[in-house]
């Protein structure tokens, strides 16, 4: 019992990790005021810029830094579409996960069926060997410890230092920090190029870890998924942490359904993320004065400095 | 150095003017994305543009994909004036598709005039149903509609994925996942004997004047472009902010629905695990491209159709991957959104970067 208890809370940890990353990177990109919808597009181009590079050249390092740049790369053509040239952030974020969803089938077509090998895992001396508690906390693989450590730093600095107050008070008035004399334009290509980072490594971890190969469209939503968990975080990065590993548990139920013989078809199990993810929103927006607070004031709007 | 300055009044010209740039810089960056495929250039040119209009039947099969374009385009482009953002159209036509097909399936070899309306009724049902969830939660509750009706895409192709699997399998079908196929009665006649040209195309015409008077012409069409335009001005006017979201959302679904109900009763046939290859979110791009006009979206349309019949071509003459189509309409998109920034803003010259002007 023991032994299966902890390969579930192992399976909830893989299938939460991409979902951090990828809505840590969303909820700093959101707190500078810009909202991109294309963190599905963003880390598809990850997950198959990743894979692609670690199984040419067998480096797994460097399949992470590749899914770290072409999420970035993606980022970087929707702060210029919306930023520079001051195209609709909604429209543009679409067009950049429809865009992904192409580019990253026609790029990953060679390496389908291609299975590969995961990252090792980094055992942590002595402590890696205590019974329970050893495989819970002290054996994961280097982006999972990763995700933890970019929480917690994220948390510091938007709450503890003065860049992230300058990012915060750009995010709920661009006028205002712009007449205090602050870069609104290049604080938030650096913060969405963070996004695109986070969302890049989010896709990775798919490709490299959580599957492990490339399927076309495989994030299968966990972009929008994210987006959703920003909102149900309330912009807060503790809360997205819990937030990301209630949804890793729940996309889990239907692989062990079958095993804890609930007897429901697979497609009906497949729902349970998507299902829930309206749920939890439903469930947030009861909430509506401290969302209202925490919000990015000027979230989406564009931003030009002669207007 | 070059900066950004913005008109005094937004450009009508450039508004007609950006779909050509855009379309132009997706040709010219299509080509060499074929060169990097290491595929010849004219001969990619001819296979992805030329052939597949090169005959009549051709032309039909052009008509055949832009006809759920157009429908779902012209309503989400009235939806987009409003600053409703309905992204879930794949979805609500998945449903659409269903719910009329269950209406055909139950009057299976029921041979009467009326099978026909009742499924085209019970898939905008259905497509509406599909679409009043996210208009539910936004008008009672807040929720943004982008993330609902998006992951109700999902729910959708999972429920059609099941129902095909089990309760609507052929019973005599071999356990494949598929419905048995439509009667006569369930199919939408066709127009042109020889190919698959149905009655749909018609009704797609019929809906794009219907979305030219709404726009143009009633009160309606004003409260929703003013919503858009200035929500303040609009609530003071009176218009109901609920009011005008429910309308944005139940017609997109419900021509969404209808959309893929012509798709199921008719090129397909029957009830498939995959009924549409992205209508949903291809008619995204084509609301945008036709510039939010019911008119344009017509002429969108048959260019994104282009876009489908051009990369099923250049898959079997020249072994292209299909992704290529997909590459190609997301960066249309893109070349469009970048191409609007000439509407409100103009390219000059600055000798310097002043406070005024954020230097590119």
């Amino acid at each position: 019992m023991n032994e299966t208890l902890i390969l579930t809370v192992l399976t909830i940890i893989t299938a939460a990790t991409p979902l951090v990353y990828a809505a840590i990177g969303e909820l700093v990109v959101e707190r500078s005021g810009v909202l991109n919808l294309g963190v599905e597009g963003m880390m598809l181009s990850g997950a198959v810029c990743s894979f692609a590079t670690a199984h040419y050249t067998g480096s797994a390092s460097l399949g992470i830094l590749a899914g770290m740049l072409a999420g970035m790369l993606m980022a970087l053509l929707f702060a210029f579409l919306t930023l520079t040239l001051q195209s609709s952030q909604v429209a543009t974020g679409l067009a950049l996960t429809l865009f992904g969803i192409g580019l990253t089938a026609l790029i990953g077509q060679p390496l389908v069926g291609i299975a590969f090998g995961g990252l090792p895992s980094l055992d942590v001396p002595y402590l890696s060997q205590l019974p329970v508690v050893g495989p819970l906390l002290f054996s994961h693989d280097i982006l999972v410890y990763g995700s933890f450590a970019l929480v917690a730093a994220v948390a510091w600095f938007l709450n503890r230092s003065r860049a992230g107050l300058i990012l915060r008070s750009i995010g709920d008035s661009h006028d205002a920090a712009h007449a205090l004399g602050l870069r609104v334009i290049r604080v938030r290509y650096l913060a969405t190029l963070f996004g695109g980072a986070c969302a890049g490594i989010g896709g990775t971890y798919l490709s490299m870890v959580y599957t492990p190969m490339w399927v076309e469209n495989m994030s299968a939503g966990r972009g929008w998924i994210a987006l959703a968990l920003v909102v149900f975080s309330i912009w807060q990065p503790g809360r997205l942490l819990l937030g990301a590993y209630l949804f890793g548990g729940i996309s889990i139920l239907q692989l062990h359904a079958q095993a804890l013989g609930i007897n429901v078809p697979a497609q009906l199990m497949s729902m349970l993320p998507y299902v829930t993810t309206i749920l939890v929103l439903v469930l947030i927006s009861r909430d509506r004065g401290r969302i209202q607070r925490n919000a990015p004031a000027s979230i989406g709007q564009s931003f030009h400095p002669t207007t | 150095m070059i900066a950004l300055q913005r008109r005094a009044s937004p450009s009508r010209l450039m508004g007609y003017l950006a779909p050509v740039l855009a379309l132009g810089c997706t040709l010219v960056a299509g080509l060499i994305l074929f060169a990097l495929l290491g595929v010849p250039v004219g001969l990619a040119f001819h296979a992805y543009f030329i052939e597949p209009i090169s005959s009549v039947y051709g032309l039909s099969e052009l008509a055949v994909k832009a006809t759920p374009l157009v429908i779902i385009g012209v309503a989400l482009s009235i939806g987009f004036r409003a600053q409703v953002w309905n992204i879930g159209a794949e979805g609500q036509l998945i449903l659409g598709g269903i719910t009329g097909a269950a209406v055909g399936l139950f009057f299976y070899e029921v041979d009467s005039w009326y099978v026909l309306p009742l499924m085209i009724l019970a898939s905008v049902l259905g497509g509406m149903v599909w679409a009043g969830v996210p208009a539910l939660l936004k008008t009672r509750l807040g929720v943004n509609e982008i993330l609902t009706s998006l992951m109700l895409t999902y729910v959708a192709a999972l429920l059609l994925s099941w129902l095909v699997a089990g309760p609507m399998r052929d019973p005599d079908g071999f356990n494949f996942p598929e419905s048995r196929l439509f009667h006569d009665a369930a199919l939408l006649p066709r127009i042109v004997d020889g190919t698959r040209l149905h009655l749909g195309a018609v009704i797609a015409l019929g809906i794009v004047v219907a979305g030219w008077l709404l726009l143009s012409r009633t009160l309606l069409g004003f409260a929703l472009r003013v919503n858009g335009m200035a929500p303040k001005a609009g609530a003071h006017a009176g218009f109901s902010q609920t009011r005008l979201v429910w309308i944005a959302l139940l017609m997109g679904g419900g021509c969404a629905g209808l959309a893929g109900l012509f798709e199921v009763a008719g090129p397909i046939g029957q009830l498939l695990p995959s009924i549409s290859p992205g209508y949903g979110f291809t008619a995204i791009i084509v609301a945008f491209l036709g510039r939010l006009h019911p008119v344009g979206v017509l002429v969108a349309a048959l260019i994104m159709a282009l876009s489908y019949l051009g990369g099923e071509s250049a898959q079997i003459t020249l072994n292209l991957p299909l992704a290529v189509t997909g590459v190609f309409q997301g960066m249309l998109l893109f070349f469009l959104l970048a191409a609007d920034v000439l509407i409100n803003y103009s390219f000059v010259w600055t000798r310097k970067a002043t406070q005024q002007v954020e230097s590119l």
